[in-house]
């Protein structure tokens, strides 16, 4: 654990965020601590003969009023800066999170009272608090201090008490309170260590504001008052002689951005060397796929000649997931296809690739995945040849065929309908996008779209939004979506897992009705053998990122299965005569079917246990 | 501290169920009952936050240290004049009578007189009221024309880990100008349009062009808070499985965007516009003193200056007021764009 910490400490310092900000700490520390030792004499040097000079190489960014040099002032003032940001960030800090931490510690009604105390007093940028305590502290150094170290009290109380809250439900703070600890005791033993990590973060940020803070308030005139001088003082007194000698303004305003902009950096480095918020990881090597076969016109020519019979072909389609380890193949190139009007499934534990494998041939594979293919056709027209569509052919009419011919159904009708938008609209715009109908007419045609999946008041419907639509009626809408077309194909991913089992059996009879009346083909992606085998009429076993079997329906269920996984797959699925005194047959957990076919069937009672 | 770190967002009190999701009623959620309880809720919470803030702006002038008639006019001044502006400042009453006063003062419009400048405190802010709330309309008109755009357009180009050199500096870019003080922009901005090339007026309120750098300073730094927080709300957007089903519909990009993703960041961009219009109120303070421009905020800093407490513990009321204003509004307008927000009452 401790070499895993030092080698993110490490990652963190050695990045440019963290070498700038160790480097500006650096500066502004030396400059805190050695300016007024060094330039001190310097600063306060009156010089008669050169009152509001230009920069002169003497006076690198010219004198002042008083024929002070600016350079040396600002040097000097990052002490009184830097110091009362420090002073007033660690006073709020503290009362902050001891404020944030009451409420768990005093009885429910007096935390409930305190936690409105500073939802109150959050609501109000910390400028307009500042600037009301400094009217009750007065003017001066001190007085702005308290005035901003208060300012800083309710967002960190509000940002203690809101990660306490987050913690308080886990299951170690639970386990101590039955144990008997005292209340105060979980708040600091068990709840502020497992909190310190964020606050500290935001800790750097705050010096970083708080000196930005007292640079506005001493430009106000409300913080440092003359002789003291800060950045902010000498802002002020720079603004009043810009037309003179702009170098004056310039000096300290340099100062206070650097300043903080090295606080800002130096709060993400530590955020990064303690997890808080973990950097970009690092870069991977481009992904080598093996060499595409086909690449020849007369190649593609010969492969296409069988295809003609087919909704889709895929050709060994293999698609690559960036990992922190390199590139994983999720999908270690498949050839399948789907004839006209075809009823096909697709079967496979989670994770074997069946989902991944459609959104890719589908196109929906998005970038930082990568897919590649020697081919993907689509109603005739090819796809993807290698890692792009082929040369020749136009994106528009690509996208144009898919948004009509191709529908598919996602299995959460949850979160695959926009939840901004009204039902009615959604359906309808690929009827105006692709179909070249009126936006009126696309509606018109939406509603009765939704009638045929059997919703009943559709025109009502249509203008509500998905909330407030049932589960199996928003399947059935993402249904109407597809039929806005004249689909070929539909794929349908797991589309009823999410539904429970009476609304599944309506909403496969929909699909039914609709490859009835269309014609249209489906491949049905699914883990529920029983599913698939009461739709289609042909199934794809995928295991492991590799289609391992495919034949009809009739032999599967005929026990004409080849590969072990099927069988086991088959004989886990339950019927009728299934014994039910015993336990369901499972599949073990780490079984290792990648030897294939060869591997005889008679093992099969030592596969289910 | 007008930009402080990260706002959190304020849990909105849009707590109005949907309780009848499949009814066929169409407008289920408008219900009367509950909106009826969300405005007693919200505008409870608010005429609370009210009483708190005046009373506080009252405890102000009881709070300061020593004698507040003193401080007012100094060590030098007689004890006459010390005991007048006691009475002036209704010192000389009691506690309560001097409370009940001050509300009475609010409630009718006629808070007093300002000392330093001789006139009711009602005509001073007034007169000073419309050039602060033009600044702060325009500057949050500008930030919200151009952050959301620049936020979701950064969004998209970067979605999933595209494009890392975009993103970086689209973050550096944005981290930077959230960084720099309003104030050192508007000097920086003085000095390069007005002072070197005398594109625009230096200070004062004197037509369109008196405009541009004032809400050019308020404004770049919340824009490119904004933006960097649209566009992170945005990458959450875009994963979302309602955009792959758009996305499967083959739509133009720009439809995907600005139909698709853009409704569903509404809510909380506003969340996080109404915090910034807050702040910015906060910065226009900073911006009009150095632009001198004839606002609010010049008249707070003066009136601190010159321990004119009357016109001090009246611009709180008032400075308060508009962000507990601007607060109840973004809740009501949460409340009518997401009806079915079902976000925690804190």
């Amino acid at each position: 654990m401790a070499s895993q910490s030092a080698r993110r400490w490490a990652s963190a310092l050695l990045s440019p965020t963290g070498i700038a900000a160790v480097l500006g700490l650096a500066v502004v520390a030396v400059a805190a601590v050695l300016g007024p030792i060094i330039w001190g004499e310097r600063a306060s040097a009156t010089d008669l003969l050169a009152l509001s000079q230009p920069p002169t190489p003497e006076h690198l960014f010219g004198t002042d009023a008083a024929g002070r040099d600016v350079l040396a002032r600002t040097l000097v003032a990052t002490r009184l800066s830097v110091l009362m940001a420090l002073a007033a960030s660690g006073f709020g800090i503290v009362a902050g999170v001891l404020f944030g931490l009451l409420p768990g510690v005093l009885p429910a009604r007096a935390g409930r009272f305190v936690v409105a105390v500073f939802n109150f007093a959050i609501a109000f940028p910390g400028l307009l608090i500042t600037i009301f305590l400094s009217v009750i502290f007065g003017q001066g150094s001190l007085g702005a201090v308290l005035a901003i170290g208060l300012s800083i009290v309710p967002a960190y109380a509000r940002l203690t008490h809101t990660l306490a809250s987050s913690v308080d439900g886990r299951d170690f703070v639970a386990a101590a309170r039955i144990l008997g600890v005292g209340k105060s005791k979980v708040v600091f033993r068990h709840i502020l260590p497992n909190i310190a990590g964020p606050l500290i973060v935001n800790a750097s940020v705050t010096v970083g504001g708080a000196l930005i803070a007292f640079a506005s308030l001493s430009f106000l005139g409300l913080g440092v008052q003359p002789p003291e001088f800060d950045w902010g003082r000498m802002l002020s007194e720079g603004l009043g002689r810009i037309f003179v000698n702009p170098a004056t303004a310039l000096a300290p305003g340099i100062a206070v951005v650097l300043a903080g902009i090295t606080f800002t950096l130096a709060g993400e480095t530590i955020a990064r060397a303690t997890g808080v918020n973990p950097g970009p990881s690092s870069r991977l090597r481009p992904w080598r796929f093996a060499k595409i076969l086909a690449n020849d016109a007369t190649a593609v020519a010969a492969q296409n000649a069988g295809t003609a019979d087919k909704v889709l072909s895929v050709r060994n389609l293999r698609v690559a997931v960036p990992t922190d380890a390199g590139w994983f193949e999720p999908v270690k190139g498949i050839s399948f296809s789907v004839a006209r009007g075809e009823l096909v499934g697709m079967v496979g534990e989670s994770g074997s690739g069946k989902s991944l494998s459609c959104m890719a041939a589908a196109g929906l594979v998005e970038y930082p995945l990568r897919v590649c293919a020697d081919l993907v056709e689509f109603d005739g027209v090819p796809l993807l040849q290698g890692e792009r569509r082929p040369p020749g052919s136009s994106g528009r009419k690509i996208q144009r065929l898919l948004g009509t011919r191709l529908a598919m159904v996602f299995q959460d009708p949850m979160s695959s309908l926009n939840p901004a938008l009204k039902v009615g609209t959604q359906v309808a715009e690929p009827g105006f996008l692709h179909g070249g109908l009126s936006r009126r007419a696309a509606w018109a045609k939406a509603v009765r779209r939704l009638e045929d999946v059997k919703i009943p008041l559709a025109t009502k419907r249509a203008h509500q939004h998905p909330h407030e639509l049932s589960g199996g009626m928003r399947q059935r809408v993402m249904i109407a979506m597809g039929l806005m077309g004249s689909p070929a194909l539909i794929i349908a991913d797991e589309p009823t897992t999410a539904l429970d089992v009476t609304v599944q059996r309506e909403v496969l009879s929909v699909l039914n009705d609709v490859h009835n009346d269309t014609g249209a083909a489906i491949l049905m992606i699914s883990h529920d053998m029983a599913v698939v085998t009461g739709l289609c009429t042909r199934v794809l076993v995928m295991y492991q990122g590799q289609l391992v079997e495919d034949l009809p329906t009739a032999e599967l269920l005929a026990g004409k299965a080849r590969h072990p996984y099927t069988r086991a797959l088959l004989a886990a699925v339950p019927d009728m005569d299934t014994d039910r005194s015993l336990p369901m047959p499972t599949i073990a957990e780490g079984m290792d079917f990648s030897a294939g076919p060869s591997a005889r069937g008679e093992e099969l009672e030592e596969v289910l246990s | 501290m007008s930009k402080s770190p990260a706002p959190e967002i304020t849990a909105a009190p849009g707590v109005i169920r949907s309780s009848n999701l499949t009814s066929g009623g169409g407008h289920g959620w408008f219900a009367s009952g509950s909106w009826s309880l969300f405005a007693v809720r919200r505008g409870g919470r608010f005429a609370g936050s009210v009483v708190a803030l005046v009373t506080v702006a009252f405890l102000m002038l009881q709070l300061i240290p020593g004698d507040p008639a003193r401080a007012s006019l100094g060590p030098t001044a007689s004890i006459e004049a010390v005991a007048l502006r006691r009475h002036e400042l209704g010192l000389d009453q009691s506690l309560v009578l001097q409370y009940l006063q001050f509300w009475r003062g609010l409630l009718t419009g006629q808070p007093g007189d300002s000392i330093s400048l001789r006139v009711p405190v009602a005509d001073v802010i007034a007169s000073r009221f419309p050039a602060t709330a033009q600044l702060a309309l325009l500057t949050l008109a500008v930030v919200l024309v151009l952050a959301i755009p620049l936020g979701l357009l950064a969004a998209a180009m970067t979605r999933g880990g595209r494009r890392r050199g975009i993103e970086l500096g689209f973050n550096s870019t944005a981290g930077f100008f959230a960084v720099i003080p309003e104030f050192l922009l508007g000097v920086g901005l003085i000095y390069v349009f007005a002072v070197s090339f005398h594109v625009f007026p230096v200070a004062g309120q004197s037509g369109p062009l008196s405009y541009v750098l004032p809400v050019a300073a308020l404004s770049i730094g919340s824009t490119a808070a904004l933006a960097r927080i649209v566009r992170s709300e945005a990458l959450g957007v875009l994963e979302q499985d309602y955009l792959r089903t758009a996305r499967a519909k083959r739509m133009p990009p720009l439809r995907v965007y600005l139909r698709h993703a853009l409704p569903n960041l509404m809510t909380s961009t506003l969340t996080i516009a109404g915090l910034f219009l807050g702040s910015l109120i906060a910065g226009t303070v900073l911006v009009e003193t150095i632009f001198a421009w004839p606002g609010l905020g010049t008249t707070i800093v003066s009136s601190i200056l010159t321990k004119d407490y009357p016109l001090a513990q009246t611009l709180v009321v008032v400075y308060g007021g508009i962000v507990l204003l601007i607060n109840l509004l973004v809740d009501v307008l949460l409340a009518v764009l997401d009806p079915r927000s079902t976000i925690k009452e804190s």
